[in-house]
């Protein structure tokens, strides 16, 4: 029960870690592209990834929040192949780095209808 | 089996269909002391738990562990003891090991041969590697599915809750649709059949992700079959439907209520004043009796 907290904390320092490294290499031009779509970040509230498609560039960690206090998980639509979430408790966090341009859907394997889109360009 | 046992089970499934389509509904009675459950003639009993959610620590109950133990309690309390148990998923809240500890030390405390299957609870992270480990049944299947025969029923097992995509929904796959193919194959029809399987088999309300995407498929192995009864959890509520042969039922869960569908922004867990929980938690026996077929009693832990 508690795991999934504990790690909570190290996994923010690493994308902290992770994302500022992104933005001192970024192409100018991507940069405020990004910052303005408010992109890398998906909360997770009342049942729906929020925003539901976000804009990224390539080599953005996208960090999910979980402000629900049921649990969720967040795995991409080939059945978690691409990226897979452990179990994200209330205030977890589960993050990703999207290297590769593409569409990837994703979804929640514990309430199948929550569906969310990240799209790397 | 012999021919003759084997015909007049036929006669039983054919007359008892009769009675549920006369009745609109299915055989179900409120209380476990009722005499029709209690004396199964030439048959057996089993019971059903499900969604026991061990590691759930959220208002809606603080103490799963205590009502676990309260259904437990219930069951050992039976007039006629069950031959069986079956567990129909989300043993675990977060598919954790200490969760796995507690929900096997307390189910274990029951003494009754329980078999298991899979909630998407169970199986976060890991594809249900430690779920497998300390619940898969003897003999199943790679992906986990199984069957077996208990007192001539047939008992199917399925797993509807891992991989594949965003499905609104549970997910049977190919593979376990052409292993229930071969399953079912050459079985006589009169044989009744209990399938099991975490998430709803029919559409409930695939707005909440309440149905499973391919099942029709399997119902179509299923229909040559003169009884098939479906026993499903996760939306942690008695809903039930007959159609045709086919009776589908799910249950309460042990740990927490869920809103009806629709009924709230979301299936989350549903809060209630404490003294009214025990009235939304609870089981299921189900006795089996060649002469009058399956029936289904739910009681509450109230």
């Amino acid at each position: 029960m508690f795991s999934s907290r504990r790690r909570a904390l190290p996994l923010a320092a690493a994308v902290v870690l992770a994302l500022s490294p992104v933005a001192l290499a970024a192409d100018p031009s991507a940069a405020p592209q990004v910052a303005a779509t408010g992109a890398g970040t998906v909360t997770i509230n009342n049942f729906e990834f929020q925003p539901p498609l976000v804009t990224v560039a390539p080599g953005t960690t996208v960090t999910w929040i979980n402000r629900d206090e049921e649990p969720h998980t967040v795995l991409s639509a080939d059945g978690g192949a691409t990226f897979k979430s452990p179990a994200l408790d209330t205030d977890d966090k589960f993050a990703f780095t999207f290297d590769k341009p593409g569409t990837y859907k994703y979804f929640c394997s514990l309430h199948r209808h929550m569906v969310g889109t990240i799209v790397v360009k | 089996m012999n021919t003759r046992r084997g015909f007049m089970q036929c006669l039983a499934w054919a007359g008892s269909g009769v009675v549920w389509t006369m009745t609109g509904g299915v055989p179900r009675a409120l209380n476990l002391g009722d005499a029709a459950l209690a004396a199964p003639s030439g048959g057996f009993s089993f019971v059903q738990i499900s969604d026991t959610h061990m590691g759930f620590k959220a208002e809606a109950n603080p103490d799963p562990n205590a009502t676990l133990q309260a259904a437990l309690d219930k069951i050992a309390g039976l007039p006629v003891k069950p031959a069986m148990m079956i567990h129909t998923g989300d043993v675990t809240h977060l598919s954790k090991p200490a969760e796995f500890d507690t929900a096997e030390q307390l189910i274990k405390g029951a003494k009754l041969d329980t078999h298991f299957i899979p909630g998407e609870h169970d199986v976060i992270g890991d594809d249900g590697k430690l779920y497998f480990e300390r619940f898969g049944a003897t003999g199943a299947a790679p992906g986990g599915w199984y069957s077996f025969d208990q007192n001539g029923v047939h008992f199917v097992g399925l797993v509807n809750v891992i991989g594949f995509g965003p499905a609104s929904g549970g997910t049977l796959g190919k593979d376990q649709l052409a292993w229930l193919e071969t399953d079912l194959k050459g079985r006589s029809a009169s044989m009744p059949v209990v399938v099991m399987a975490h998430i709803p088999l029919w559409p409930i309300y695939p707005q909440w992700g309440w149905t499973t995407a391919d099942a029709d498929q399997a119902f179509v192995l299923l229909k040559p079959f003169g009884s098939v009864t479906v026993l499903n959890g996760h939306i942690h509520q008695v809903v039930q439907k007959v159609e045709g042969k086919i009776t589908f039922q799910t249950a309460m869960s042990t740990a927490f209520p869920q809103p009806a569908a629709g009924a709230a922004p979301n299936p989350g867990p549903m809060k209630v004043p404490a003294d009214k929980l025990k009235t939304l938690l609870g089981l299921r026996e189900i006795t089996y009796a060649p002469a009058a077929g399956l029936k289904l009693a739910d009681q509450t832990l109230a």
